[in-house]
């Protein structure tokens, strides 16, 4: 990439970060006549957005995360992205899991090396950038621990780290916090948030948690129970500066409740269906 | 907890009732002789250097099968978990000469592999072999996804993945099937001495049993026994060493 497509990137905000055309996805099938997860998803996610895909379990927004990670082959429709269409993983879309975030036989600071290695950057540079974002998300002194010497918070800002290290165009977002606990989840829900602040990447981000979704993302898509589809898209109209205090204010409330009935008609109806 | 000591109690506990069984008079020295005649014995064969002569022979013997096995078993595993033809047309043979006891090929092997090392060391390679081919075809298949996937997203080739995701992700299940590998070398390496030798441990037991020498024989067994534990806990420690990332 051209240094003037870098700088391109940092200004603009409202260009095209990712293109869903037409995407449809089956499970239990080569031939896509099994189990219809995705159906006909069309979706413009815009650059340097934070994007949530909200819906109800099994509705198929971790598939559509993979499909643009590029981890599961498309069967149906099209995702492209600055680098044109999506075949294969890619390192400009770096991806975070919930769970099995990292690599359990590297420690901290091999997991982040490991990544910008990739990048094919020398072992001394990648080793100094990676105590760096070690510094960012806060896990100095913990350098050399395995994640089983971890707790599940401190996996995910390492897991974090280590994608943000390899600086992707595209961060995707697998519910990272979902298996956390309410007090640590919300902690990180305001770093991330801060994070993004300052880096401005594109972020998809997996979650089934109308609150988080509402308080990290610029956009909600939400799914409809499976199969899924997009049901609404959903501007945040709150303040890009957002802490604690804004869990309070009555904007935040109000669209918050607005946005659960508009998935309560969803996970009702997914929890009557047939899976 | 067992404190490492208190742990071997037992084997003290069963030396000291052997000994009383045999003092006792119940069970005729001759089919068995008393723990402090086998030592004798064994002393006796350590100083004449047949012992050492013969166990040498024995171990670099199995330890060339069994290098051979997990060299080769680890390869094909990994094979078998990424590349689907080369599963379908292996993974029935494997099945098959899995459970089969490796001991009755003894003959077949002397006739093609004649009476020298060669024989042994195939036989202790063939039976070493599959359980590290299963454990690591096992192991590969069992990686968990997002462990590969998120290599790839940060950029990892195919051949990388394998390398530096499935290799050390399967390496719980490899470690483990080289272990059944190492019981597997001892005991291959005396049952085929057994029927086609001229030295080793196992040529040692059975020339001793035949001519009748029951408490040297009796040594040797011990011995081969001891090596056999020494190397399993000798294996276990650098295991644990190898998977320390696993201990909280």
């Amino acid at each position: 990439m051209t240094m003037a497509a870098i700088q391109d990137r940092s200004h603009a905000d409202s260009g095209t970060g990712i293109v869903i055309d037409g995407v449809s996805h089956s499970y239990g099938s080569r031939h896509g006549s099994g189990v219809l997860a995705l159906d006909n998803i069309n979706l413009d996610i815009r650059e340097n957005e934070f994007h949530a895909l909200l819906g109800p379990s099994g509705c198929g927004k971790s598939t559509l995360l993979y499909l643009i990670g590029g981890f599961i082959p498309i069967q149906q429709g099209t995702i492209a992205t600055r680098k044109g269409k999506v075949t294969a993983p890619g390192p400009e879309r770096s991806i975070v899991f919930q769970n099995f975030a990292l690599f359990p036989w590297k420690t901290v600071l091999q997991n982040i090396v490991y990544g910008l290695k990739k990048q094919g950057i020398g072992a001394a540079e990648a080793e100094s950038r990676a105590r760096e974002f070690i510094n960012l998300v806060q896990l100095k002194g913990f350098e050399n621990a395995y994640p089983s010497q971890l707790s599940g918070g401190m996996q995910q800002r390492a897991a974090i780290a280590r994608t943000l290290a390899v600086d992707p165009e595209i961060l995707l977002m697998d519910e990272p916090f979902g298996a956390l606990d309410a007090q640590t989840r919300r902690v990180m829900q305001e770093e991330l948030r801060a994070i993004w602040q300052r880096s401005r990447k594109t972020v998809v981000f997996v979650t089934h948690d109308v609150h988080e979704a509402v308080f990290l993302a610029d956009r909600i898509s939400i799914m409809s129970a499976r199969p899924g589809r997009i049901q609404h898209v959903i501007d945040v109209n709150l303040p890009q500066d957002r802490g604690e205090e804004i869990l309070e204010r009555p904007e935040f409330l109000e669209l918050s409740e607005r946005i659960w009935r508009l998935v309560r008609e969803q996970a009702i109806s997914a929890s009557r269906g047939e899976h | 907890m067992y404190s490492p000591i208190l742990r071997y109690v037992p084997l003290l506990l069963m030396l000291v009732f052997w000994q009383l069984l045999t003092v006792s008079g119940l069970v005729p020295p001759e089919m068995l002789p008393g723990p402090l005649t086998v030592a004798g014995a064994l002393w006796d064969l350590i100083v004449s250097g047949e012992l050492v002569t013969n166990a040498v022979r024995s171990l670099s013997r199995a330890a060339a099968g069994l290098v051979a096995a997990i060299v080769v078993g680890i390869a094909a595993g990994l094979f078998m978990a990424t590349f689907r033809p080369f599963r379908l047309l292996v993974n029935p043979i494997v099945q098959i000469f899995y459970p089969m006891p490796k001991s009755a090929l003894i003959p077949l092997v002397m006739i093609w592999f004649g009476l020298g090392d060669s024989s042994k060391i195939f036989l202790i390679f063939l039976g070493c072999l599959l359980p590290v081919i299963v454990s690591t075809y096992n192991g590969a298949r069992g990686v968990n996804h997002f462990f590969r996937w998120s290599a790839a997203s940060l950029g990892a080739t195919k051949w990388e993945v394998l390398r530096e995701v499935v290799i050390p992700a399967a390496m719980p299940d490899i470690l483990a099937g080289c272990r059944t590998a190492l019981a597997f070398s001892f005991i291959l390496m005396v049952s085929s001495e057994f029927v086609i030798a001229k030295d080793g441990v196992g040529f040692l037991i059975s020339s001793l049993g035949d001519s009748g020498t029951y408490p040297a024989m009796f040594a040797v067994i011990f011995t081969v026994a001891a090596a056999g534990f020494a190397a399993d806990r000798l294996y276990a420690a650098f295991a644990r060493n190898q998977l320390r990332w696993r201990e909280p």
